[in-house]
């Protein structure tokens, strides 16, 4: 026991430091603006915990977070760098409204899993693109899924702005978003079972997010397929010698972790938006779930406290924009922490060369 | 029909500028062993500081030179935290791009005391320096000389130059060997930390540039989202460019003519064809180069490696 808390400690320590830093950092820009930090920070927490409705709002924003970060960290376990998750993201958005137009005539039950999965298996076409040129041809995925975020973006557009137009499908005039889906396809919300959620918007993704945490934390630590990825993430050419197939589990991580980011667009159609709007740029996410998964040190039960972070930062910043203070010093606070994070190595490295020199090892 | 004709080049190479310096950036980069995701947040950083500087100086070419120190300071960030820390490369890219939209922003709403968009400022480089403005005398070419700005003539000089240094300087030769084979490369003397830092400052200055020309060049302010992607077309063009300075100046002519198609298509009679498949053919044509399927791009070796003297 007394191991595993040590364990934790460690890995606990360095995101930690890289959150304080940020914020004390952060702090100089709130004094810029002739804030007190003080007020912006206490406008942070209350704007996002203060009550059940704005801690509500909170886990609506933290829902996609967790999707995109579960999406990055899987990743990175076997070795890749998912930046696609913007696309994978939108392009489970769009698959969902699609779906949910063809099949509206199935009911509820039947018809909420049914466009939820056409979300993720969206998302995972668009993941696994990048995976099966890597897997195959060698080509890098982090370049692939960066062109890729963009022709979803423009594709998405596209069927927006024709296809899947009100217009279009239901005849009326011409709107900047898709059709809605119907009433019996959207997620619950909590406000209708648990009055005490208010005005929030809060929808049942969440818990389909947590248990997706627990579902991936369960799948790369439990069983044979999750030791494969994470022993090509290690060394793939061990692995390959081991019986392990390389490509194969490339393809596979990709597509997984694209089914994570597209799900996550899944959830907010049918819980929140239950329509893909025309967009002139990516929505973020995809970015934002990098450092997710970077502050949860790519652990999947990190990424569920490291979404909620984002979470808070993000819903609480208008709180401080109401005070007064700009609230994109949040995003400079966001900067700052991956910026930390990827330092970490440095702090490493310091750290053991110091350790080696006391001991007298470096010669 | 010449006409529209005319009109089309002219604003392919407007709209090719910005995308032509950054892309010089990332050769300049990737031939050196780093992968440079940052720029589309220098581009923004330029893009704002060129306007900010305007509000202190008068003349236009001493804000264009502000947003180069500006990108090359915070490509030093990048190049600190890839080269000296062995940082994730693409993860730190990432950082500095979400830095940069919001410290942008946030500087705007301190300045200028609204979101959004700056005001517009004067002297800006909109237009045919008056210094060439001979060349709108001669007949037909003329109107199209007069599209251009001062940024469309650098964007050209600065490709040229680019394929110079790269090809027939000993530093360029020093360049191509620190991205295929660090480690050879150390063995023969170049200092591998010293010239990929000096690649990534050069990088930061030609993304701050093309920042610039996308603010100082084109609407005389700032406004948020105005790069939105350019950065990474600018990636895209290079790898279409097979990492070539030449090869990315013709890649950014050919995203910057889909740019201009897709603007007058209707006059070219193309309104047929859904704007958004022209937006999306850059980087279709990417992924396809990438794949092989129209002849092969394959990366310098070294690229995204982060080079650690007397490891094997």
């Amino acid at each position: 026991m007394k191991k595993k808390i040590n364990y934790l400690l460690e890995n606990v320590k360095y995101p930690l430091l890289a959150i304080a830093l940020a914020f004390l950092i952060g702090s100089i820009f709130v004094i810029l603006t002739d804030n007190s930090p003080i007020v912006a920070y206490s406008a942070l927490l209350d704007g996002s915990l203060g009550n059940i409705p704005k801690f509500g709002e909170t886990l609506l924003k933290t829902t996609p977070l967790i999707m995109t970060g579960l999406a990055v960290a899987f990743a990175f376990r076997s070795g890749l760098f998912n930046i696609g998750g913007e696309g994978q993201y939108l392009v489970g958005a769009i698959s969902t409204v699609t779906a949910a137009w063809v099949l509206q005539d199935l009911p509820g039950f039947i018809l909420i899993p049914i466009i939820l999965l056409a979300g993720a298996f969206g998302g995972a076409i668009w993941g696994g693109v990048p995976g099966f040129l890597k897997a195959k041809l060698g080509v890098h995925e982090v370049i692939v899924s960066i062109m890729l975020n963009y022709i979803a973006l423009f594709l998405t557009n596209f069927l927006v702005r024709v296809t899947l137009n009100p217009s279009t499908l239901q005849g009326t005039e011409q709107k900047a978003y898709s059709v809605m889906i119907p009433e019996h396809a959207r997620l619950l919300k909590f406000n209708e079972f648990m009055p005490v959620f208010g005005y929030s918007s809060l929808h049942v993704g969440i818990l389909i997010a947590i248990a997706c945490a627990v579902g991936i934390w369960f799948l790369l630590f439990k069983t044979t397929i999750g030791y494969e990825i994470r022993s090509v993430g290690h060394n793939p050419y061990a692995s390959e010698y081991g019986g392990i197939s390389i490509s194969k589990n490339i393809i596979l991580s990709m597509m997984i972790s694209g089914g994570l980011a597209g799900l996550g667009g899944a959830m907010t159609i049918a819980g929140l938006t239950f329509k893909v709007d025309q967009s002139s740029g990516l929505p973020g996410y995809g970015f934002t779930g990098i450092a997710v998964a970077l502050v949860g040190k790519n652990h999947p039960l990190g990424v569920l406290a490291s979404a909620l972070l984002f979470g808070i930062m993000s819903n609480g910043s208008r709180k401080m924009q109401f005070e007064g203070i700009p609230k994109e010093v949040v995003g400079i606070i966001q900067g700052i922490i991956i910026i930390f994070i990827a330092g970490e190595a440095m702090l490493k490295f310091m750290t053991t060369r110091k350790k080696k020199e006391e001991k007298g090892e470096v010669a | 029909m010449l006409v529209i004709f005319i009109a089309i080049i002219a604003s392919a190479l407007r709209l090719a500028t910005p995308l032509i310096f950054a892309a010089l950036g990332s050769v300049f980069t990737e031939r050196s062993g780093v992968v440079n995701i940052a720029l589309e947040g220098i581009m923004i950083m330029g893009a704002f500081f060129a306007i900010l500087a305007m509000e202190f100086v008068s003349n236009p070419w001493i804000a264009v030179l502000v947003a180069m120190i500006v990108g090359a300071i915070t490509a030093l960030l990048l190049g600190f935290l890839a080269i000296n820390l062995k940082a994730n490369q693409v993860v730190a890219g990432t950082a500095i791009n979400i830095l940069a939209g919001s410290l942008t922003a946030f500087l705007l709403e301190m300045v200028w005391h609204r979101s959004g968009q700056t005001d517009t400022v004067a002297n800006a480089l909109t237009k045919n320096p008056e210094t060439l403005a001979f060349l709108e005398k001669i007949p037909v070419l003329g109107s199209l000389f007069s599209g251009l700005t001062p940024f469309v003539y650098l964007a050209i000089i600065f490709s040229g130059v680019s394929y110079y240094v790269m090809y027939k300087t000993p530093f360029g030769l020093r360049i191509r060997a620190v991205g295929e084979h660090p480690r050879a490369a150390d063995t023969v003397g170049v200092n591998v930390y010293r010239v990929r830092h000096i690649c990534v400052l050069i990088s930061g200055a030609l993304a701050g540039l093309a920042g610039a020309s996308l603010s100082l060049g084109t609407v005389n302010m700032f406004r948020e989202g105005m790069v939105s992607g350019k950065g990474f077309i600018a990636i895209a063009a290079a790898i279409f460019g097979k990492w070539h300075p030449l090869g990315a100046f013709a890649a950014c002519l050919f995203f910057g003519l889909t740019e201009a198609i897709q603007i007058q298509a209707a006059s070219l009679g193309l309104g047929w064809i859904p704007s958004e498949f022209l937006q999306m053919l850059p980087y279709i044509a990417t992924v396809l180069a990438l794949a092989g399927l129209v002849g092969r791009a394959v990366a310098p070796a070294a690229s995204g490696e982060p080079y650690e003297k007397g490891h094997r």
